[in-house]
């Protein structure tokens, strides 16, 4: 079955079973690996992309639910080699340590701040309910969403 | 896990989609936001050998309150329901049971008709519309009609839906002025199915008794349960202490529930014993507050 989505801002097409899965999708066709799986049965958030520009996991959508989306991975959130200012907050908040939950974290929590630019430190921790870490204890990671939220916040 | 081989189908309109239901009988799943259907194909626990993506047919998403009602697409998704303001200001059981599911990623795709469909009594909606005494509308071959959702949910896992028939939208009616709600839910982590819940909406008239109350539990039996002698001991009543702990009991006593991973039966007893208590208090204060 054809598919179509516009990936990081790149048209692509491909033929591919119906049961696709996305993520599968996007790791293994499209080779976009920063998509990581964790647990593979929607807990643990490492899969989180956005899909028209809404957090989704992509483990539990077929790649063909996505046909005509424009989808955005953890590799298109730079722009013009500048880290997106989550990606930055992340880097220098130590908000990450193996790194295998990151790109899932980064995604869901530019969606959390797009809907709520200034959360407190109880909403950020409500939002980032579907994402697990199993390194940094969170707090770590509540640190650098809310550096990025006061950074995006001063007109970055 | 791979789920198993299935045909994808994408009708544009609900007339297509019923004859597709039609044609292709219980090997056919209607799809909606897939975060019951797509875990439940890994395990093998459904293999349809066609999916019917109704996502593409326009119109089954809005949340609109008039004459009397509040209506609800059956593809509106929780996060539409958490952020729309008419939910937000009178429908606070509605808000409290939306913001208690999964987690914000999911609730970007799970609907509400599929959780009601779905007929899982895990899942958090049924309760919440038993308490709100709800209707919802299927469609089907020969037109429409509305379900209360008493009749709703007969058996474990099976609805009222006929297997040609697709759930177009749910009906609440518009709560009286002094009208309150809550959803109080345990669960073993965030984000999971309920240990237990009660979801509860009463409103008071102007001495602050009860008129009319709906208790509804959670993940405590085969089917969501009504927590029917509860509300029959409360309504007209300004209940007390006594009288409060006296419905916690009854409402336990109508629960079902079974050991499992979340805990014992007895466990499961004493938390609707304890939750059905705050959630008509913490209800009886919004009402107060909303007069
Ligand atoms: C990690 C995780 C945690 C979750 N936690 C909770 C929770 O705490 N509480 C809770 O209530 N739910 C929870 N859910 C379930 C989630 O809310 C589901 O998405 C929801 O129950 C089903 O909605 P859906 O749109 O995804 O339906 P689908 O998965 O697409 O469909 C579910 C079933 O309903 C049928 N169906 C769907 N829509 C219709 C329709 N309009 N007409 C006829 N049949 C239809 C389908 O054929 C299928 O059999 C969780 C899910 C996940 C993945
Ligand atoms: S891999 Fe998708 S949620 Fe864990
Ligand atoms: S940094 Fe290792 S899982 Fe989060």
């Amino acid at each position: 079955m054809k598919v179509s989505m516009r990936v990081n801002g790149v048209d692509h097409e491909h033929d591919v079973e119906p049961r696709t899965l996305l993520v599968q999708h996007l790791r293994e066709n499209l080779r976009l690996t920063g998509t990581h799986v964790g647990c593979d049965t929607s807990q643990c958030g490492a899969c989180t992309i956005h899909v028209n520009g809404e957090a989704v996991k992509a483990c539990t959508m077929f790649a063909i639910q996505a046909d005509g989306a424009e989808i955005t991975t953890i590799e298109g959130l730079a722009t013009n080699g500048e880290l997106h200012p989550m990606q930055k907050a992340f880097w220098e908040n130590h908000g990450l340590q193996c790194g295998y939950c990151t790109p899932g974290m980064i995604m869901a929590s530019v969606d959390m701040l797009k809907n709520n630019p200034n959360p407190t430190e109880e909403e950020i921790r409500h939002g980032l309910e579907g994402n697990f870490c199993r390194c940094t204890g969170y707090h770590n990671i509540v640190k650098s969403v809310k550096a990025a939220a006061e950074s995006m916040q001063g007109g970055a | 896990m791979i789920p198993p081989s299935f045909e994808y189908l994408t009708p544009s309109n609900i007339s297509d989609a019923v004859a597709l239901l039609q044609k292709h009988g219980d090997e056919a799943k209607i799809l909606a936001g897939g975060h019951s259907l797509i875990p439940a194909m890994r395990l093998r626990l459904a293999e349809p050998g066609y999916l019917i993506d109704i996502s593409g047919i326009g119109g089954l998403d809005y949340i609109q309150e008039e004459s009397g009602q509040l209506r609800i697409g059956a593809m509106t998704c929780e996060a539409a329901l958490e952020e729309s303001e008419i939910v937000q200001s009178k429908y606070p059981l509605l808000l409290d049971t939306a913001k208690m599911i999964a987690d914000p990623s999911v609730r970007n795709m799970a609907t509400v008709g599929g959780n009601l469909a779905h007929g899982d009594p895990a899942n958090d909606h049924p309760a919440t519309m038993l308490a709100l005494r709800a209707s919802v509308v299927a469609e089907g071959p020969n037109g429409t009609r509305e379900i209360k959702i008493d009749d709703f949910f007969p058996d474990f896992f099976t609805t009222a839906l006929a297997e040609d028939e697709i759930l177009t939208e749910i009906r609440i009616p518009s709560p009286p002025s002094a009208s309150g709600g809550a959803y109080l839910k345990i669960e073993r982590k965030v984000g999971d199915y309920a240990a237990a819940a009660v979801a509860c909406q009463l409103n008071i008239d102007s001495s602050g008794s009860i008129e009319n109350i709906g208790l509804g539990l959670t993940n405590v039996g085969s089917t969501p349960i009504r927590a029917s002698s509860a509300e029959e001991l409360l309504k007209g009543k300004k209940p007390d202490e006594n009288m409060l702990a006296e419905a916690g009991r009854l409402a336990a006593a109508d629960s079902e529930p079974m050991e499992d991973l979340r805990g014992s039966a007895e466990y499961k007893r004493a938390l609707v014993n304890e939750l059905t208590q705050r959630a008509i208090k913490l209800s009886l204060q919004r009402a107060e507050g909303s007069r």
